[in-house]
């Protein structure tokens, strides 16, 4: 089989196809040095983990212990493709810095225990506070990782049995915009569409996504069709030279925080110019009229001064979108993590719905996620949603819940949204959260303004568990420190960004007494002695596919329906939500006839103000009369809250690059991975380092109010004015936990506090910072990759690659076509 | 015809008035983000109300002044530094429930002020009077959407938790 370096290839070798033809298989397989697959015990049916585009895979254990992946030549999503994280990444699971035993706080310092004692202190606690000062000084903080019977467990536990408003995911920091923006058009969340879009699209529109990094074997299928016959037309909107950009028929680099200006304009062009489906718009839309008047006000002359980008390169992009026959468009954190998130984001739904493409082969919208079970967060109601996309403000779907767990509907807390995670950590500094339990994320490295964050989780009043696989930095603060099992340890579900289910099955035992996320709120659950209003336990499962079950009954007749789906149907492909009687193999569009999920009975959301973020109360959205029909918002633009100015002139923003996830606790453990981006860089234009004589390689200190950041120059495609840093570094390598005097290399040391207010999701893309060189390089330059978005741009440099350690197989021998 | 004038004179001081607030509260409760990030933005609305309604006045033989009253930097300093080192106490959380009942009074106030002079230019047939009035008062009523959200969205917290 051949072979390909798949650092210096992140995304192997072309397989071209034609509009229409299916995606051609490739298998790509790594196994630990020496092993042969004939020489592997199992192959055990998984998905990936290290991103959200849920590709298939299969675990290969040997001795008991993982020691490769292949991908899954069946499986819809990746038809047997695997991108870097996913080839290497499992590798972390067999490192030695695993938690084995539960840890306590004693005489402030952590030390090792048994489970009881962990599981008492944790209960005890929780017990004492209720009966203290009640349910509102319990929090939840979960992630996007977990699976979906744990989400569903944990949502069961807090929202029916503690009865507390406090829960959400680290999703709110990646998807949180999505899941608003969805609501906010189709007043339901639910991605309307398909991956296979890919296959038949004329023009692909990427929005603030730099999906080359973040999703690998989905841009390997942008690239195959781009090296077929009849490629699409690309349109990225990047401040950064992204492959994708390099890629693109038009890239338009918008000054960050000015998304909604550009997406007016381009809306300006696309209905001035009558490029659109009145038919569509009148008999599925409502709301046109105000959106046609607001961007027929928006100067396109004005909007290129304000987003610093040609006007007559906007008229080109609005040209190829408003023309495309089969348009696609994907959206993700450039756009997520920026201000005014959700009212960019719906302008993205808007261009469809005035154009009436949807519903239809290569007719899509990606809202897409960051994180493999980000979907699961938001459908199980484990991150300020109710299960299965109820409505917190409608009674009757708050009732229906109740029925389901059998519980009392005013034990469910629904008086306003589930508080959502910034607020959470305002009612943890102003003392009336005591409690917060955190379940697989690191919020010490990964939330805005970390020195803020460091004081609030130190607080002593503070009773903070962590339920984790290594001792993050959050660890290092935690009072209970939980093992948790991870991904091949454990048996669950979870749903890609394109509503792909799949099974992920338990391949080996978890190191030492860590015990399966699901085990532990099971645990827990028992210990509270939470029960239903028949007196029987509240989480009446054992095991993961009881919960499965579970959370079936609770999906009957809602959007997304997992009631046709079963663990047996699911050992395959992977099957796409709604599945049920209806649509017994899945359901590949929705809104496919143009009807929507928007009666106001049945919808998820009444919707939220773009600007103000208030809740749009049910008499408010009856009056918008959206029975069945998606509705159209227009949004004003808005300065950012933090501009450069002559103390702090550059816009600062933070991303993630391909090698990586995350604050690295698993990748950063991948030798493959770790060395591809070892160390921070800061990357700069070539335009603003030659103005100051820096130079690729020097030492930069990067300040903003809150904090300051020591990191090599990388002199890269960004746009000038604009500073980039990648978000991944913390200190569990380094100092352990926080910057010890001096700089520090977080990202998140300068993020602003601040975040949009109708899907609150907090802003990584736009404050003001300053820049001094502190060190001239010797010539080396910075550890920044070179094959990726921090491609160098002023001199040659050793590429970026993986050597033998890094040589992974490509098969493409096998039959066309895959699976569908 | 002096009524119109009274109108608008009325007008141009509450919202003036209500833009002031907003950014007493916004200063008030620096700790507490949302607020204090909406409660610019949104007084950047009441402040353009102010400055068309001095250029609407000058029809009327009014001379409002077009620049919104500021709010003297010092006080918002003293503001915002109070709210810092009050942030870690749950107790004067009370305070906001009180400066939201007022920031929704006032809008509620401004908002029946436009619906006077929505009337009127109706009445007068005064296309430019009626036109702005369209232009504004939507603004207003989502400030007053949006003080009883924050309320709502508050108030369970801040009285139930110790």
């Amino acid at each position: 089989m051949p072979e390909r370096d798949r650092i210096a290839e992140p995304w192997g070798t072309r397989t071209p196809y034609a509009p229409g033809e299916p995606w051609p298989v490739r298998v790509d397989t790594y196994l630990e040095e020496g092993l042969s697959e004939a020489e592997v015990d199992r192959w055990v049916q998984s998905s990936t983990i290290l991103h959200s585009n849920g590709d298939g895979l299969d675990i290969a254990v040997k001795d008991g212990r993982i020691a490769g992946v292949r991908g899954r030549a069946v499986d819809r999503v990746n038809h047997g493709r695997l991108g870097p994280k996913d080839l290497f990444g499992w590798q972390a699971n067999n490192d030695g810095d695993r938690l084995t035993r539960p840890l306590i706080r004693r005489e402030g310092r952590l030390v090792e225990t048994d489970w009881d004692t962990a599981m008492e202190a944790v209960a005890g606690r929780t017990g004492e506070l209720l009966r203290e000062s009640g349910p509102s000084s319990i929090g939840f903080y979960t992630t996007g990782q977990l699976f979906l019977e744990e989400y569903y467990t944990l949502a069961v536990i807090g929202h029916g049995g503690i009865g507390t408003n406090h829960m959400d995911g680290n999703t709110r920091l990646c998807t949180a915009t999505a899941a608003a923006s969805l609501k906010e058009s189709f007043a339901c969340d639910g991605q309307p569409g398909s991956y296979t879009d890919i296959d038949h699209a004329d023009v692909i529109a990427l929005y603030g996504h730099n999906m080359a990094e973040t999703q690998t074997v989905l841009w390997s299928r942008v690239l195959d069709r781009l090296a077929g016959p009849n490629p699409p037309a690309v349109v990225c909107v990047d401040p950064r030279r992204t492959p994708v950009a390099a890629a693109a028929d038009v890239h338009l680099a918008p000054r960050p925080g000015t998304n909604v200006m550009l997406m007016n304009a381009l809306l300006h062009h696309i209905i001035g110019n009558d490029w659109i489906d009145r038919a569509y718009i009148d008999e599925h839309t409502v709301g046109f009229e105000e959106l046609a008047k607001r961007v027929a006000d928006c100067d396109p002359e004005l909007a290129a001064l304000v987003c610093g980008v040609p006007a007559e390169n906007i008229a080109e992009a609005a040209r190829l979108i408003g023309g495309a026959e089969r348009l696609l468009s994907t959206v993700l954190q450039g756009f997520y993590q920026s201000h005014q998130a959700t009212a960019a984001a719906v302008q993205v739904n808007n261009v469809h719905l005035v154009r009436g493409k949807l519903g239809a082969p290569g007719c899509g919208i990606l809202q897409m996620n960051g994180q493999p079970t980000a979907e699961n967060a938001r459908e199980c109601g484990a991150d300020g949603d109710l299960p299965g996309f109820r409505n917190w403000s409608n009674e009757s779907q708050v009732e229906d819940l109740a029925r389901v767990w059998n519980i009392d509907p005013m034990r469910i807390p629904h008086y306003s949204a589930p508080t959502h995670l910034m607020k959470m950590m305002r009612y943890v500094e102003d003392g009336s959260i005591r409690f917060l339990y955190v379940s697989g994320t690191n919020p010490a490295v990964s939330l805005p303004e970390l020195g803020r964050v460091r004081e609030i989780l130190a607080q002593e009043r503070l009773f903070l568990v962590v339920q984790d696989l290594f001792l993050t930095e959050t660890a290092r603060l935690a009072d209970v420190v939980l093992p948790a099992a991870t991904w091949g340890e454990k048996t669950g579900t979870f749903t890609n960004a394109d509503r792909t289910v799949h099974l992920s099955e338990k391949a080996v035992d978890p190191p030492g007494e860590a015990r399966s996320d699901l085990d532990i709120f099971i645990d827990y659950a028992r210990r509270l002695d939470l029960r239903d209003k028949d007196g029987e336990p509240l989480v009446k499962w054992s095991g993961p596919e009881e919960a499965f079950e579970a959370w079936k009954r609770c999906t009957e007749g809602r959007p997304c329906d997992y009631t046709g789906m079963s663990y047996d149907g699911l050992r395959g492909s992977g099957v796409q939500w709604p599945c049920n009687e209806e649509h017994p193999e899945g359901t590949e569009r929705l809104y496919a006839d143009g009807r929507f999920w928007s009666d106001p009975e049945y919808c998820e959301s009444y919707g939220r103000d773009l600007v103000t973020g208030a809740p749009l109360e049910p008499d408010e959205y009856r009056s918008m009369n959206p029975y069945g029909r998606a509705v159209i918002k227009a949004a004003e633009y808005l300065p950012p809250h933090e501009q450069p100015d002559d103390d702090f002139p550059f816009v600062l923003t933070t991303g993630r690059t391909l090698y990586h996830f995350h604050t690295r606790t698993k990748t950063g453990r991948v030798p493959q991975l770790r060395d591809a981006a070892p160390e921070v860089w800061v990357e700069m234009s070539a335009e603003d380092a030659a103005e100051r004589g820096w130079e690729e390689g020097d030492l930069l200190r990067v300040a903003t109010p809150r904090g300051r950041v020591e990191a090599r120059l990388r002199v890269s495609g960004v746009r000038p004015g604009v500073v980039f840093l990648p978000f991944h570094y913390g200190y569990w390598d380094t100092t352990g936990l926080a910057p010890e005097g001096g700089d520090g290399r977080a990202a998140n040391e300068l993020t602003i506090t601040d975040w949009d207010p109708a899907s609150k999701q907090p802003l990584f893309k736009t404050a003001a910072a300053r820049l001094e060189r502190i060190g001239t390089g010797d010539g080396t330059p910075a550890a920044a990759p070179t094959n990726t978005g921090s491609a160098p741009v002023t001199r040659e440099m050793e590429p970026t690659r993986g050597g033998a350690p890094a040589m992974a197989g490509e098969d493409t021998s096998g039959p066309h076509g895959g699976g569908r | 015809m002096k009524r119109v004038g009274m109108a608008i004179k009325e007008l141009h001081r509450s919202e003036n008035e209500l833009a002031g607030e907003l950014l007493a509260v916004s200063d008030r409760h620096k700790a507490d983000h949302e607020l204090f990030y909406l409660g610019r933005d949104l007084a950047r609305w009441s402040q353009r109300h102010v400055r068309r309604l001095a250029e609407v006045g000058r029809d009327y033989g009014l001379h409002l002044d077009s620049a919104p009253q500021g709010d003297p930097a010092i006080l918002a300093a003293v503001r915002q530094k109070g709210a810092e080192l009050l942030g870690r106490h749950h107790d004067p959380a009370m305070l906001v429930i009180r400066d939201l009942r007022g920031l929704h009074r006032a809008a509620a106030g401004v908002s029946l002020d436009w619906e006077v002079l929505a009337q009127t230019a109706q009445a007068l047939k005064d296309r430019e009077l009626l036109e702005l009035t369209k232009a504004c008062h939507p603004d207003t009523l989502r400030q007053l959407r949006w003080a009883n959200a924050a309320l709502k969205e508050n108030a369970a917290q801040i009285m139930v938790a110790d």
